[in-house]
């Protein structure tokens, strides 16, 4: 049985008709809304502490690309729902998203954008300019707002390769949308205080890529150290922080023993000293 | 007894179709699709740097056409959106060559029989698998007819000639520079002069890449690789210069006799009555090297 045969039959009667848009959530959205996430229902009562959230996500550019890096705890009021959760999602070759807040809305939402950048560059036979997916990604973001106003909130931090710059860019948003841009480094997320605030002491203008993803374990691990939220590298069931490096040659995610040797470095310094490298005064 | 005016048999009418359609892609430059030890290799001559006879369509599927630019586009992007929809609704992994390829066959199927000009195109939908046994290549033609071919496909003018070269210099677990060698030749008139690199388009699907399987060949990468496969393939392209006596074109072409066969079970006539209508042009007899 082919598999087109489950697909609504509106919409497969439609597939070769050229609707003159790129965008893989207008044609769905034209032919079958029902397969896109249903953003205009209201809520009889808000939900927000009945689902489990995402939390920290910190990103930090460095010479010639970026890095991004989350933890791994989703929680749901007070209590811990996942301990391994995935927050950092590859969007296409040269770029990524981490989401903080509704853990569903928020996997759902990169699945989606996924889909529309690649959809994008096959169609058009080009890949779209970083603004160009930094402004895509907060269409979708303004789309979730009444959800979000229901407790549905989902705010992600998008980072990617520039290629037409050769160096790396961040791009934060709000529950309304936005994006914007943001200089050298930036965090969200429950922790994101704590994060932002080791950031600026550790962040190095013209780093390494080796150095810039010690710096975002150390902030995640302050972030973790004062926000109940976050969760710190799990050394009994070794589940390590999550960490994507984009540069000129493309996405690629650390492996877990890549991540577990920066891990185990920055613990053995933290047994000396519990609050991490100090910066210098003067 | 006479026939109303304007009469014609539904024979006549899909005989003409078919006609048609086979004047109109014989007038294009071949495709040739083929198996190397990684995935699978696409290669056209194609002098226009913007307008691709090859593309990617999902994580393991490529395309690849001649024929109509704009039909053939259509059956591109539309099934691009099959894929991804498919891909967005359930799995990425629950999009399959097979299902683009019946989707492909029902609409060209429906085109032939029910349109007054049936679409000029034919079209290769391949899968690259995790090892060499879950890659499949599939051919279709104007009318919906489905090939599963096995190793290599040939397509577009002069398909039967290049189909035959191809069998012959073909073989399983080639390298990556073998492979585009064995195409150049298959798809070079002997003796003829082969395309500059510049007016070629090289894609590859291969199962090592992350992700997305699909790679364009291009610029410096596929000048390494020509210069290689020249390097390495040279003694074996001289002995194979000349057709063993032994192979008679079209007993070798196992896609295009196929191809004959199948149309002619859905109604159409063979090849040996000229084509009644068609679009004007030359067809390609091979010796450009465009």
């Amino acid at each position: 049985m082919a598999s087109h045969r489950d697909l609504p039959a509106g919409l497969v009667n439609q597939l070769f008709h050229n609707n003159g848009s790129s965008s893989f959530t207008e044609f769905v959205a034209a032919y079958a809304p029902e397969l896109l996430p249903q953003r205009d229902k209201v809520l009889a009562t808000p939900i927000g502490d009945q689902v489990p959230h995402a939390t920290t996500i910190v990103a930090a550019t460095f010479a010639g690309g970026v890095v991004m890096a989350g933890d791994r705890r989703a929680t749901s009021g007070n209590i811990i729902s996942q301990r391994d959760v995935e927050k950092v999602f590859r969007a296409d070759d040269y770029s990524c998203m981490g989401i903080a807040g509704t853990a569903s809305t928020g996997i759902e939402m990169a699945r989606l954008y996924r889909v529309e950048l690649e959809h994008y560059e096959k169609m058009e036979g080009r890949t779209l300019s970083v603004a160009g997916k930094a402004n895509r990604l907060a269409t979708m973001i303004r789309g979730n707002l009444g959800m979000a106003m229901q407790g549905l909130v989902v705010v992600p931090l998008f980072a990617a390769y520039d290629p037409d710059r050769d160096e790396g860019r961040i791009f934060s948003y709000d529950v309304a949308g936005g994006p914007y841009e943001r200089d050298r480094f930036d965090a969200i997320g429950s922790g994101s205080i704590f994060a932002r605030g080791a950031l600026k002491k550790l962040y190095r203008d013209g780093a390494s890529a080796d150095d810039m993803v010690m710096t975002l374990i150390q902030a995640l691990y302050d972030a973790a150290d004062d926000d109940s939220a976050t969760g710190g590298p799990d050394v009994t069931r070794k589940i390590w922080p999550l960490v994507s490096v984009i540069d000129g040659d493309g996405y690629r995610r650390l492996t877990d023993e890549q991540v577990a040797g920066y891990v185990e470095q920055m613990l053995e310094q933290r047994l000396i000293s519990p609050d991490g490298p100090i910066a210098p005064l003067r | 007894m006479s026939m109303p005016f304007g009469y014609a048999s539904p024979e006549q009418i899909m005989r003409d179709k078919a006609d048609y359609a086979r004047k109109g892609i014989a007038r294009g430059r071949s495709v040739v699709v083929l198996q190397y030890e990684d995935g699978i290799l696409f290669v056209a001559p194609n002098p226009s740097r913007a307008l691709h006879k090859i593309s990617e369509i999902y994580d393991r599927i490529g395309f690849a056409a001649v024929g109509r630019y704009n039909e053939f586009e259509e059956l591109r992007l539309g099934g691009i959106r099959y894929a991804d929809i498919n891909g967005y609704t359930y799995d990425r992994s629950d999009v399959t060559g097979r299902g683009l390829a019946n989707l492909y066959a029902s609409n060209l199927g429906r085109i032939f029989t029910e349109s007054i000009k049936s679409l000029e195109v034919e079209v290769v939908v391949a899968e690259v698998g995790d090892t060499s046994d879950g890659d499949a290549i599939y051919r279709l033609t104007f009318d919906g007819s489905v090939f599963d071919e096995h190793g290599f496909a040939a397509m577009g003018g002069q398909a039967d000639a290049v189909a035959t070269r191809l069998k012959e210099r073909y073989r399983e677990g080639m390298p990556l520079a073998d492979a585009l060698e064995v195409a150049l030749t298959a798809l070079t008139e002997p003796g003829g002069e082969r395309p500059p690199v510049a007016q070629l388009e090289v894609a590859v699907l291969d199962r090592k890449r992350e992700h997305r399987k699909f790679l364009r060949l291009t610029g410096a990468r596929l000048e390494r690789l020509l210069s290689q496969a020249s390097a390495g393939g040279g003694a074996a392209e001289e002995t194979a210069e000349e057709p063993p006596p032994g192979a008679a074109p079209g007993e070798g072409a196992s896609g295009a006799s196929g191809a004959s066969s199948a149309s002619g079970a859905s109604g159409a006539s063979g090849q040996a009555t000229p084509p009644p209508t068609g679009p004007e042009g030359d067809i390609d007899d091979g010796s450009s090297p465009l």
